[in-house]
Formats: structure tokens, C-alpha cells, sequence
């Protein structure tokens, strides 16, 4: 870093874990970024609260070792981010620091490397024209990223209208080389590269506006699309206590989700998860478009044992890097495991700055800092007429398992779709084990949706869900009365009532993440699939005592789960959809 | 501690609080250890030159003007070969009798390894006991706690398995282990294989809790020295993480923090996961797996302890009484390793994922078939049956006290298949009855 950037400097007065306080000799700026000059080696830190001449800052990694009069400089810039072709495929840390340019085993102490690869070159093509008038984000050109058109913006952070000078012919560039010259109301000469930086804390905001969610948001798990189903651009977020197979849902989102553009971020939790992505996500194909699922994916990781400032810098890192992707007109989807991990090193802060706690020791403003966040999110529309996406889905990990605890209530308030995992469902091994009935989606109340759905589903697919539902509910109720009244305490109709709304549970509910087939489901077979067992449900049938009616469904659902495991409408698919009409034409009441 | 010329020495203390003390000392560093009056010390808070001082053992008394000497160094210890067969307190000094030793002092608690050079687990560990072995595999790499009451026999338990556990080196690092429990691990270990394999780092009960703070750092810096530089396979043991958590809320206590969830400090979950991600595998083949108790009350799995641990850890393990035959197994029900995957069927036998979720879903039938029974209903055929397989599963394969190769424990569980069971009740592919059913 280039001395003549630092606007001013100090020294530390105090080290209290990794909060230092600095005395500094000029103007601070709130969460500007400073680096502390230890043993040669600049360690990066943020300004978090100013006293007077004093910066309260936050240091980004072990402040062992660090003494008072320790120098430091600040730089008056917030904490950025590089963005410009190449993201996609890197696995960054919570500072974007690409961790593969690391040398060593080890995290050293002060160790920084650049996000991008310099030296590669990009086969860029123009879009604007000389002449043009520009605002920041619009479209100077692409070069193909993996198969991406990665468009290369006006710079997000220049302010007015600005006029395309010079626009490089189609050639090879560096992300450093200039491609295009601006210049502003004033006459004076802008050069733009293809790399930019911006402020993580910041929301990128050059759109249009931002459109209300109506399409759905495919990810082939049923119990999401089918029954509490996520829209493009919306929000979502997974409680649930551990063990209950947050990880495995998220992975699942990751791998089929029907987004273009994957962001990931591991946000204090455990490191061999992400070990398990660098190491799987390489050797399977996104099954929409036959790529390498590594190439629409880049991973923020700041895992459990990194430094707890970065960690909670990490979630910012990761949605500045969607929202650029967004910006181009992609459909993005950005995953956050955990959010509570990032709540907890707010709180970590908070107390060490002595502020007076709200519930459970976390910061007052707890609330607030996690609807800002959520609400980056959204469906945006841009000048030349692109739409592009961020959806993001956030887990929360309940301390005990308890929902009434400050994150999971703070979140509650602002995502749209609450996919509840339940620990009883884990424990019978239900996977994946989101309660429907305690689940919900707002979306399903969306007149956007209900349009759309009509529109590209199918003419009765919200009543056909409803219909499902209340007969699941309906399941659940008798369940509760044959517990209380015994096998023989009740009439035969209500063993099927319940066992009814066991098929729905094994056959539209549970699916096999494991299994080829049965974990991706299209929203075509979901729609047939629905609706055979909505068919099956208003079916009366015939039967004699309720050791009859289990058998009868045993077999019911075990033939609906082969089709499951078959693919959609082969021969085999076929052949037990005939099998399961014979069983069924065998106890139809006419 | 010898004095050293350039180390710094200070004889006024400002402030004396239960486990801290402050002075003033210009040009200290953040993590610095300091012995006062020889109790070891270390800076956990500078403000100006005012400097607050973490004493380990307590600051009972410590009078205004003791000597207070400064070492320059943040925590260091003699880390190589020579540990080896060694027994040491929280400071280092060997409590087994046998002199000091000298060696190339290393830094404890150093950095973290970065996630992209870690390589996945793929290591079985074989412990001999079915309910580890066959239902909750462990992998090398892995990390994972005994949920335990403190009453059950969770120590016994952890050395039955380091001394059947097939690794180069054994760590044990003990908080609060009462004197017999010491003795206990020693004795058995060095009558196992010899004192070449375990290194143990212990606090005892007679000790200060606060001491206890030291003890995993050490463990775990000693463990990166043989996996990382020797290329060891190294399981480290870790009994009781809740006494050592009790000692971190202790010491935040004292520093005047705001507790979070059950008096715990907030920043628990970090401060265990600091500890638990040391465990690894390395590109170059060395290894740390940990198997650590953390002790419940009442069972409570709620408690910001285990609950935390239960967010960091690669699954937990439960202890619990088979009353049908009064022995200790491992719950198959409570107990899950999330790591198994990554072996079972692959390095084992490819029948064994099916075994093991047959009999495991057998024995659940019989804990309802048991249920009916207490509850005065009419047992059928197939409930005695299942009983009786669930009697003979629990004595013969998952009691802790037996000790089967995993290719053993599927053949005797294929045999009580055989013996109590009909085919479709236990409902395995059909290419594996037809190699493991004899007829």
C-alpha cells in the first residue's frame, strides 16, 4: 500500500482483545479502514466508534503481541471490495482475500493477497457506443466469464452523467488495461478498467427500482416449491437446532437452485463444510445447463476459527459480490450458514465497546442491522431494461433450539419465507426435516404469484397446494386423537384421514438428497406429482379395520416413492403409476 | 522463572480483584506472559500503560508490592519428541516424578489453517466398540464430544478407546480431573502400550480453574507438532470442556463482561470452536481427531454449553445404561457422527450402511415393544422376537466392554438377523442376503 494514501495517523492507546483504541493526529471517518504496523507487517483493522481524537477500531485478525504507541495509519476509505471478472470459482476469506494465493498451511498473521488474477487476460467486446451518456452501472461491454457475459460497468461509485469518450475495440484486456474513457459534466477525462471497487456496507443502488417478487424461485426441493415456495429476488431463512440437516439443505440449494450465479457464505461455522464444497462442488454439473457447478460459484469463507471481526465482515463481502452479479442482469442467489455466527460477533463488539445490552447481551440495534441486510436483497430493474436478482436464504442456528431468541425474532420481522426445521422430524429421520405447517411463505399471499402461477404452473396450483395442506393438517389432528384414544378407539375413517396425509408427507415432503433423481424434482413433476396424490385424497375407498387401511397405504406410498426414485414419465416411471392405479382400483368405493 | 536482563520488573500492583491484577508497566504486549511472585500471568487488557494481568492461579495472597516480571513473549512451551511419555500441569512442570526438560519453545494457540489446504476426511478410526464403530463411525480429522451425565462412566469410556484406537500419538488434555481420574488415565495407559504414545497436559481438581484456560491450547499446539511436522496420526482427548467453559465465564466475570445465555460469555461459541477446528487432516497425511466429554446437567443438551459444542462438533456421542443387560453402550438413537458418511460402505464393508440401519431400526422396535410391555398391553410374536434380538444386540455387539474388527460385528449382527428374524423383516437388498444369508 502506497504511503502517500494514509490521511492520517496515530498511535494505539489501548487493547482490549481485538478492540484497540488509537489516538489519531487528523480527521477519522466512521468505519474507515487503518492498519497497525506490527513487526513489519501491516495488520488491517476498522474504525467502529470515534471518541474525540480517539478511533475505536476493530482489528481483522490476533492482536497478540500488540503494545500502546504501536503506529498506525488510516486510510479513509471504507472496507471495499474488488469487483471485475474472475470472481466466480475463487474462494475468498471474510476480507475477500483469495485463499488459494495464501502460501502455507496456515493463516499468517498480516497475510493479504489479491482478489483477481492481473495477469489474465479477457476477450472483451464494446457495448456503448462513443457518444453515449452513462450513469454508473450501465453497460460499457462484456467478456465471457465461464460462459457468463460479465459486463463491465460504468463504475458503481461515480456520481452524474457521464459521456462515453473512448470505447476499446474487441480485443484481449487485463482486468488493469483501460477499456473505455468518460468524461463528466465538467469536461475532465474518467479512464475505466474492468475491475472496481466498492464499499461492503454500502448497498450497491445502481437500479431502476426494485420490482416486487412474482416468479418463482425453483430449487427441486418440494417442500419449498411446492408448499412454501421462494420467489426470485425474496428472501427466506432455515432455523434450526443442530443436527436438524441445515448444512445438507443448504448444499442442496446451492447445487440446484435455478440461479445463475451462486454466492456462499460460510459464515462462522464449521471448516471441513466447506472442505466438503471445495471438494464436491468441483466434481458435479449444475443440472440445467451441464456446467461445472463450481464455475457459477464463488465462496466467501470465513469459518469458525477465523478472526471474528472478519467473520462479520464476511456477509458484506459476499452480498456486494451479488449485488454486482445483479447489477449485470443475473439471476443470483446468495446463501449466509450462519447469520447467527455473524450476529454473535456483533455482540462480541458491542460488548467490548461497553454499549448497554439489549436481549440475550446482543446489540440494541440487533434488529435493524439484520432488516438493512435482508433488504439488500431484491428483483431490480436497470436502465438498458435488464432485470437481475440477489435471493437470499440465511440459516439461523437457535441457541437450545429455542425460535424465541433475538436473531430468529429479528429475522422473523423481515424474510419472507421462514422454512422452520424441526428437530422431531430429524430425529424420525424425515428428511429434509422442514415442518409444512409450521413453515410458511408470504409469497403465496403475493397477487404477483397467484398471476404467475396461473400463468406458468398451472390454472389450479394455489388451490391444489391449499387443498394438500389442509388435508395434512387435518393428519395431524386425528394423529393426536388415536394417540389419546388408541388404535381401536376410533372409527376406521380416521386411520385413513391420518394415513392420507402420511402419503403426503413420504411421497410430497421427504425427498432423498442422496438420490439422483428424487433430490432434484422439476416444477412439472411437482405439479403431476401433487396432483396424483391430491387424486388419491379425495378417493374414497373401501377398507375394513385399521391394520387394513395402514397395509393399504404402506403399499400406497411405497409405489408412489419408486416413481419418486424413476425418471419422470420412463417406462419404469410409467410402470408403477400402472401398478399403483390397479392397487388402488382394487379398494375404490364406487 | 529465571530473570533475565533485559526482562522487565515491576514491584507495585494498583488493583487486586479475585483472578486478575493491574499495574502499571509501559511497553507491554497484548498476550505477554508475566510471572508474579512466580504465579504465571497474562495481559489480558492494556489501557495506557495501565496493564491487567490474568493470574492463572489465583490471586490469594498476593500483596501491593509483589515483583512482577514481565517475559516479552506471548505463551510459549517446549514443544518436540522429548514430550513424549510425559505428564505435565498446566504450566509445562512434569508432574510424573521425572525431571524438567529443555526444548525449542514453540507458541501456543498459534494460527488457524487455512480452509482450502485442509484435505476432507476419509480416514476410518477404529475404536473396537459396535456402537462407535458401526453406528457412529469416526474419521480421522473429525471432532466430537461425550455427552455424559457426570455420573456415567465417560473417562473409562475415553481411555478404552485411546488404548484400542489404532494412531501414532495420544493426547490427553485434562481440566478438573480429580487425582484418582489422573492416576486413573496414567496408570492405564502406560499399562496399555508403553509411555511412548501419550503426552498428557493436566489440571486437577486441587488445582485453580482458571489454570484449566491453559490446558487445550497446549494439548492442541503439542498435537499440530506431530501431525503438521511429524506427519502423525494424533487423537486428542479432551475431559470435561464444561469445567473448562465454567473457567472462561469465571474469567469474564471478572473482567466485568455482560453474560450472555446461562452466564456464559458471549463469545463462547467462538472461543470453543478456536479449540475444536484444530482438528484436521493435512495435506501431507498427519492428522488431529478430538474426542472430548462435555459434562450436562440433568442431561439438559439445551445449555449454552453443549449447545454450542453441538454447533461446532462433527456430531456427539451419548452414553447410556442397557438395563436388559446392565451394561454401558453407546445410544444408537441419540448418538450420530456426521462424518460416517465419508467412510462407511466405502472403507467398510459395502453391507455395512444397511446392517446398521436395520438393526438400529430392530432395536427401536423393541424399545416400543418394551413400552407395550410396561404399559400391560399383549405382546405378539414379533415383539418378543425383536426383544430378544435387541438383548442379544445390545450384550454381544454393543456393549462397550466387547471388542469386535468391524467385519465381525456386521457378521454377528447378520446372524442375529438370521437367529431371530425372517428376511422381510429386516428389509436389506437383496444382493447382500444373498451373500450374508446363510442358508
Amino acid at each position: 500500500m502506497n504511503n502517500n494514501l494514509y490521511t492520517c495517523t496515530g498511535e494505539i492507546t489501548a487493547i482490549i482483545a481485538n478492540m484497540v483504541i488509537v489516538k489519531a493526529n487528523g480527521p477519522i471517518r466512521q468505519n474507515e479502514i487503518c492498519f497497525y504496523s506490527h513487526n513489519d507487517k501491516d495488520i488491517m483493522g476498522e474504525v467502529i466508534r470515534t471518541d474525540g481524537n480517539y478511533a475505536y477500531t476493530q482489528v481483522f485478525e490476533s492482536t497478540r503481541g500488540f503494545k500502546v504507541g504501536m503506529k498506525t495509519n488510516f486510510t479513509g476509505n471504507m472496507l471495499e471490495v474488488y469487483l471485475g471478472p474472475g470472481l466466480l470459482t475463487k474462494n475468498f476469506d471474510g476480507l475477500q482475500n483469495d485463499l488459494d494465493k495464501m502460501e502455507g498451511v496456515f493463516l499468517e498473521r498480516g497475510a493479504r493477497t489479491y482478489p483477481l488474477d492481473v495477469d489474465k487476460k479477457w476477450t472483451f467486446k464494446p457495448v456503448a457506443q462513443p457518444g453515449d451518456q452513462v450513469l454508473a452501472g450501465d453497460w460499457l461491454g462484456e467478456v465471457d466469464e465461464l460462459g457468463f457475459p460479465h459486463k463491465i460497468m460504468v463504475p458503481f461509485k461515480l456520481e452524474g452523467t457521464f459521456r462515453v469518450v473512448e470505447i476499446a475495440r474487441a480485443n484481449d484486456y487485463c482486468i488493469n488495461d483501460t477499456i473505455a474513457t468518460l468524461s463528466n459534466e465538467a469536461g475532465e477525462n474518467i479512464k475505466v478498467t474492468m475491475v472496481q471497487t466498492w464499499p461492503v456496507r454500502v448497498p450497491v443502488k445502481s437500479y431502476l427500482e426494485k420490482l416486487r417478487p412474482s416468479k418463482l424461485f425453483e430449487t427441486g426441493i418440494r417442500v419449498i416449491d411446492t408448499q412454501n415456495p421462494i420467489l426470485e429476488g425474496g428472501t427466506g431463512f432455515i432455523p434450526g437446532p443442530f443436527g436438524s440437516g441445515k448444512t445438507v439443505l443448504q448444499h442442496a440449494l446451492a447445487r440446484q437452485a435455478a440461479a445463475e450465479i451462486v454466492i456462499i457464505a460460510a459464515c462462522g461455522e464449521r471448516a471441513n463444510e466447506v472442505v466438503e464444497i471445495f471438494t464436491e462442488f468441483p466434481e458435479l454439473d449444475d443440472p440445467r445447463t451441464g456446467k461445472n457447478l463450481m464455475e457459477r460459484t464463488c465462496i466467501v469463507a470465513n469459518t469458525s476459527n477465523m478472526p471474528v471481526a472478519a467473520r462479520e465482515a464476511s456477509v458484506y463481502t459476499a452480498m456486494t459480490i451479488a449485488e454486482y452479479y445483479r447489477a449485470m442482469g443475473l439471476r443470483t442467489l446468495l446463501l449466509a450458514d450462519s447469520t447467527s455466527r455473524w450476529a454473535q460477533a456483533l455482540r462480541e463488539m458491542s460488548n467490548r465497546l461497553e454499549e448497554l445490552p439489549g436481549p440475550d447481551a446482543y446489540p440494541m440495534d440487533l434488529s435493524a442491522i439484520i432488516s438493512n441486510y435482508y433488504s439488500r436483497a431484491g428483483q431490480t430493474v436497470h436502465r438498458n431494461g435488464s432485470k437481475g436478482s440477489v435471493t437470499f436464504i440465511g440459516t439461523v442456528s437457535p441457541a437450545g433450539g429455542n425460535l424465541l431468541e433475538p436473531v430468529t425474532e429479528a429475522t422473523k420481522k423481515v424474510a419472507r419465507c421462514f422454512f422452520a426445521l424441526s428437530q422431531d422430524r430429524a430425529d424420525s429421520k424425515r428428511y429434509p426435516a422442514i415442518d409444512p405447517i409450521d413453515s410458511y411463505s408470504k409469497y403465496l399471499e403475493y397477487p404477483e404469484f397467484t398471476e404467475y402461477s396461473k400463468e406458468h404452473i398451472g390454472e389450479n396450483w394455489l388451490e391444489d397446494i391449499e387443498f394438500n395442506r389442509d388435508a395434512l393438517i387435518q393428519g395431524r389432528e386425528v394423529y393426536e386423537q388415536i394417540n389419546i384414544l388408541g388404535d381401536d378407539g376410533v372409527p376406521v375413517d380416521y386411520h385413513v384421514t391420518f394415513w392420507k396425509s402420511e402419503m403426503i408427507d413420504f411421497v410430497i415432503l421427504q425427498q432423498d438428497a442422496y438420490d439422483e433423481i428424487d433430490s432434484n424434482t422439476s416444477i412439472p413433476r411437482q405439479k403431476y406429482m401433487l396432483e396424483k396424490v391430491n387424486d388419491i385424497l379425495r378417493t374414497r375407498f373401501v377398507l375394513g379395520d385399521f391394520e387394513e387401511v395402514r397395509n393399504f397405504f404402506k403399499k400406497i406410498i411405497y409405489i408412489l416413492k419408486q416413481m419418486n426414485y424413476s425418471e419422470f414419465q420412463s417406462d419404469k416411471f410409467i410402470g408403477f403409476e400402472n401398478e399403483l392405479q390397479k392397487v388402488i382400483n382394487e379398494k375404490v368405493k364406487d | 522463572m529465571e530473570t533475565k536482563s533485559f526482562q522487565k520488573i515491576y514491584y507495585r500492583l494498583s488493583n487486586i480483584t479475585k483472578a486478575t491484577c493491574s499495574l502499571k508497566a509501559p511497553g507491554v504486549g497484548y498476550e505477554e506472559m508475566a510471572f508474579i511472585q512466580g504465579r504465571a500471568a497474562q495481559v489480558v487488557k492494556i489501557i495506557g500503560d495501565e496493564v491487567t494481568l490474568q493470574v492463572f492461579s489465583g490471586t490469594e495472597g498476593l500483596s501491593t508490592d509483589s515483583e512482577v516480571i514481565f517475559t516479552g513473549e506471548s505463551p510459549r512451551m517446549a514443544i518436540g519428541d522429548h514430550l513424549e511419555g510425559r505428564f505435565f500441569n498446566s504450566f509445562g512442570k512434569p508432574i510424573d516424578g521425572y525431571p524438567i526438560i529443555e526444548g525449542t519453545l514453540r507458541e501456543v494457540g498459534g494460527p488457524s489453517v487455512n480452509p482450502v489446504r485442509r484435505v476432507q476426511p476419509s480416514q476410518l478410526i477404529t475404536t473396537g466398540i459396535a456402537g462407535i464403530d458401526m453406528n457412529n463411525t469416526l474419521v480421522s480429522g473429525q471432532k466430537i464430544p461425550f455427552f455424559a451425565d457426570p455420573d456415567q462412566p465417560y473417562n473409562q469410556v475415553l481411555s478404552m478407546i485411546a488404548l484400542r484406537a489404532k494412531v501414532d500419538k495420544i493426547i490427553l488434555g485434562g481440566m478438573g480431573l480429580t487425582w484418582d481420574d489422573y492416576l486413573f488415565f496414567k496408570n492405564s495407559f502406560e499399562h496399555g502400550y508403553g509411555k511412548s504414545k501419550i503426552i498428557g497436559f493436566i489440571n486437577t481438581l486441587e488445582d485453580s480453574p482458571v489454570e484449566r484456560l491453559l490446558i487445550p491450547d497446549m494439548a492442541l499446539s503439542t498435537a499440530e507438532y506431530f501431525a503438521y511436522e511429524k506427519n502423525e496420526k494424533v487423537l486428542v482427548l479432551l475431559t470435561d470442556m464444561t469445567l473448562y467453559s465454567d473457567a472462561l465465564s469465571i474469567v469474564s466475570n471478572r473482567m466485568d463482561q455482560i453474560p450472555s445465555k446461562d452466564s456464559m460469555p458471549g463469545s463462547l461459541y467462538s472461543d470453543l470452536a478456536r479449540l475444536y477446528e484444530k482438528a484436521v487432516q493435512f495435506p501431507d497425511g498427519g492428522n488431529i481427531t478430538i474426542l472430548a466429554v462435555t459434562t450436562l446437567s440433568g442431561g439438559d443438551i439445551t445449555h449454552a454449553i453443549p449447545d454450542n459444542t453441538g454447533y461446532i462438533t462433527e456430531g456427539q456421542l451419548f452414553l447410556r445404561r442397557a438395563t436388559e443387560i446392565s451394561k454401558v453402550i453407546v445410544d444408537p438413537f441419540r448418538s450420530l457422527s456426521r462424518l460416517k458418511q465419508l467412510v462407511i460402505g466405502k472403507s467398510t464393508r459395502t453391507d455395512h450402511p444397511q446392517v446398521m440401519n436395520a438393526a438400529i431400526r430392530l432395536y427401536a422396535d423393541a424399545a416400543n415393544a418394551r413400552t407395550k410391555l410396561e404399559n400391560g398391553f399383549e405382546l405378539t410374536d414379533y415383539d418378543k422376537r425383536v426383544l430378544k434380538f435387541a438383548e442379544d444386540y445390545s450384550g454381544k455387539i454393543l456393549a462397550i466392554d466387547v471388542n469386535l474388527e468391524i467385519d465381525q460385528m456386521l457378521d454377528q449382527t447378520w446372524q442375529l438377523f438370521q437367529a431371530h428374524m425372517s428376511k422381510d423383516e429386516v428389509d436389506i437388498k437383496q444382493e447382500f442376503v444373498d451373500i450374508y444369508w446363510k442358508n
